[in-house]
């Protein structure tokens, strides 16, 4: 299957590409990988990072060198709802290992794996300045603070009944993006 | 009651949107400056105001814009550093969440003293859901003409984008951001040149923190003469503080530099509202995880006796013996039940894993340091691996191109140097 964005996504790219200096479009590589991910069901495959680099004209390596070093960006396939749970100090603090252990004892899954169904995927992330509402966690670009196991409970039924891929472009959009 | 200069809007319903925040007097400074002022004597004023960068380091901000290059011909560009990613620091996503107003009509100030007709704000990935807030407020700002083309009437041009990083936590130094910014990895470059002189795209380009920027505005508002008189001694004006860990009332909090005692501020209502679950104070990380780590009695007081105070000075008073850094304002609570090894094993992964892997000494020593504390607090731990943490420190500290080296060998020294025997109790 050829890799390509659809009309939409490709009026987003190009609008991004235009606020760079002539020649600079490179500029643009960071946030067209965050619109392929969210295009392309939450992950960066080889053909996708290859598309990439054909829109911004460099070299594939210039994109695989430029999304492995940045964590946001999955280069493996991942579950339709990563929670990403923040496990630095200011969360440590306040119990950000209950919550990772709850989540595991609840979906059946250490923190990196992915649930059977494909549903959910665990991820121990580095601080997401949410220190002053720890502990918490993040799904796509939500922000889900004060957590305690009941909340927890609640907001993993209300993820599994929308059954809807979250990512980082999803719940809101760039201005482009319309 | 403190002065409020950033946050005095901040009980004000829709004060993110341009109406409202110009009712409580929201471009007033942007236009001040773009038709009374000049280029240069927007810069005195900062100068004047002695601000200091809010991202951590502390620098004069004046005198970082006056050493712009400024070659005829070639774009200059303001490049906004919103990657806050210092942990225990939140203070630039609560402006940019409540006030986004503020830090675009600082960033048109600021473009306006530097001559800047490009500006971007680089803001750190995880912070997606901010994205549309800010680029709300720079469609409304271009509505009412203080953005785009011929500004207030005037020949001033500037165009704002907002440009989303990937998580990164080195993005926040800032040749590394100008790398990341033109699409490579998080890198930083090796200074000379600074940016000042070759930086977005080669060309001469200011990096500036959030706050900073924000701050620009009341500064142009009441004069740099009258921002000074805020604050004591070098540290003047206003700082917003996030407070975190383990405290009755987390959150953002601005404070006049040099008049609230750090006593006061864990203690007072107004701000932490004191040690939570009525437990006692065990130690505080004053400026975000990279400053040094200090046990109540240091804290709180410096050690002649005199009360430590919430400013640059006071808080670095005694040096890395006894004192720490004011930092970005990461202000971390610690009770007795912790034991600080414990805590010391989540930076000590943390900068492991936002090393960016070019200099060795960071590299592979984030790397040991993290297996060391993990063996210690695993059970594991030999009496000889204390000395061996402070010894792998001292082996980073200054020998890298950017400061990730020291901002991870600088809480384990701390640690060490005041926490012993938390390291002792985990060694049988």
């Amino acid at each position: 299957m050829e890799v390509k964005f659809d009309e939409a996504a490709l009026k987003t790219a190009n609008k991004i590409i235009s606020r760079y200096p002539e020649g600079k479009k490179k500029s643009a590589l960071l946030p067209l990988l965050h619109l392929a991910q969210a295009e392309f069901d939450g992950w960066l495959d080889v053909p996708v990072m290859d598309y990439i680099a054909t829109l911004l004209a460099i070299k594939p390596i210039e994109v695989y060198e430029v999304a492995s070093f940045y964590s946001m960006f999955n280069l493996k396939p991942v579950g339709k709802c990563v929670i990403e749970v923040c496990h630095t100090s200011s969360c440590w603090l306040r119990g950000a290992e209950e919550i990772i252990q709850h989540l595991e004892n609840k979906l059946h899954i250490k923190a990196g794996e992915t649930t059977a169904d494909g549903k959910f995927t665990i991820k121990r992330v580095e601080c997401l300045g949410s220190c002053g509402t720890a502990p918490m966690f993040q799904v796509g670009a939500q922000y889900y603070e004060n957590l305690t196991t009941e909340k927890v409970d609640t907001i993993i039924e209300d993820l599994d009944k929308s059954g809807k891929r979250t990512t980082y472009f999803d719940e809101v959009s760039l201005t482009a993006h319309k | 009651m403190s002065t409020k200069l950033l946050l005095k809007n901040d009980h004000v319903a829709n004060i993110n949107k341009l109406e409202v925040y110009k009712q409580h007097g929201g471009y007033a400074s942007a236009e001040k400056a773009i038709k009374t002022m000049t280029s240069d004597t927007l810069v005195d004023e900062v100068k004047k105001s002695g601000l200091r960068g809010r991202g951590g380091a502390g620098f004069p901000t004046g005198m970082k814009w006056s050493f712009l290059a400024k070659p005829a011909g070639v774009p200059r560009y303001l490049v906004c550093n919103a990657d806050e990613s210092e942990p225990g620091t939140f203070k630039d996503r609560y402006l940019m969440e409540r006030h986004p107003h503020l830090l675009i009509e600082g960033m048109i100030c600021s473009s306006f003293a530097l001559g800047a007709n490009t500006g971007f704000i680089y803001i750190r990935g995880e912070y997606f859901y901010i994205v549309p807030i800010l680029e709300k407020a720079i469609e409304e700002a271009k509505a009412a003409g203080y953005l785009g083309n011929n500004i207030l009437g005037t020949d001033y041009n500037l165009e704002l984008h907002v440009q989303v990083g990937g998580g990164a936590y080195i993005c926040g130094e800032e040749t590394a951001l100008l790398e990341s910014l033109e699409g490579k990895r998080g890198n930083p470059r090796m200074k000379p040149p600074f940016p000042a002189v070759a930086g977005l795209y080669g060309c001469p380009t200011v990096v500036n923190n959030v706050e900073t920027i924000a701050a620009v505005v009341p500064i142009v508002a009441m004069g740099g003469d009258e921002y000074a008189k805020i604050g004591v001694g070098k540290s003047t004006g206003t700082k917003l503080i996030s407070a975190s860990g383990h405290i009755n009332k987390p959150g953002v909090y601005e404070i006049e530099l040099g008049k609230v005692s750090v006593e006061e501020f864990i203690n007072s209502e107004e701000y932490c509202g004191g040690v939570w679950k009525g437990r006692k104070l065990k130690a505080v990380v004053a400026g975000g995880s990279s400053v040094p780590i200090l046990p109540t009695n240091l804290i709180l007081q410096t050690a002649d006796g005199n009360p430590r105070m919430m400013s640059y000075e006071s808080l670095g008073e005694g040096g890395f013996i006894s004192g720490t850094m004011m930092g970005s304002g990461g202000f971390i609570v610690m009770d007795e039940t912790v034991n600080i090894a414990e805590n010391l094993y989540t930076f000590n992964r943390f900068y492991h894993h936002e090393s960016c892997g070019q200099c060795s000494p960071c590299r592979e020593g984030t790397g040991w340091m993290e297996k060391l504390t993990h063996s210690i607090i695993s059970g594991h731990g030999k009496p000889s691996d204390i000395d061996l943490l402070w010894d792998l420190q001292t082996k980073i500290d200054g020998k890298t191109i950017c400061p990730l080296g020291e901002a991870a060998a600088w809480p384990v020294a701390s640690a060490v140097r005041h926490f012993r025997a938390d390291f002792e109790k985990l060694i049988h």
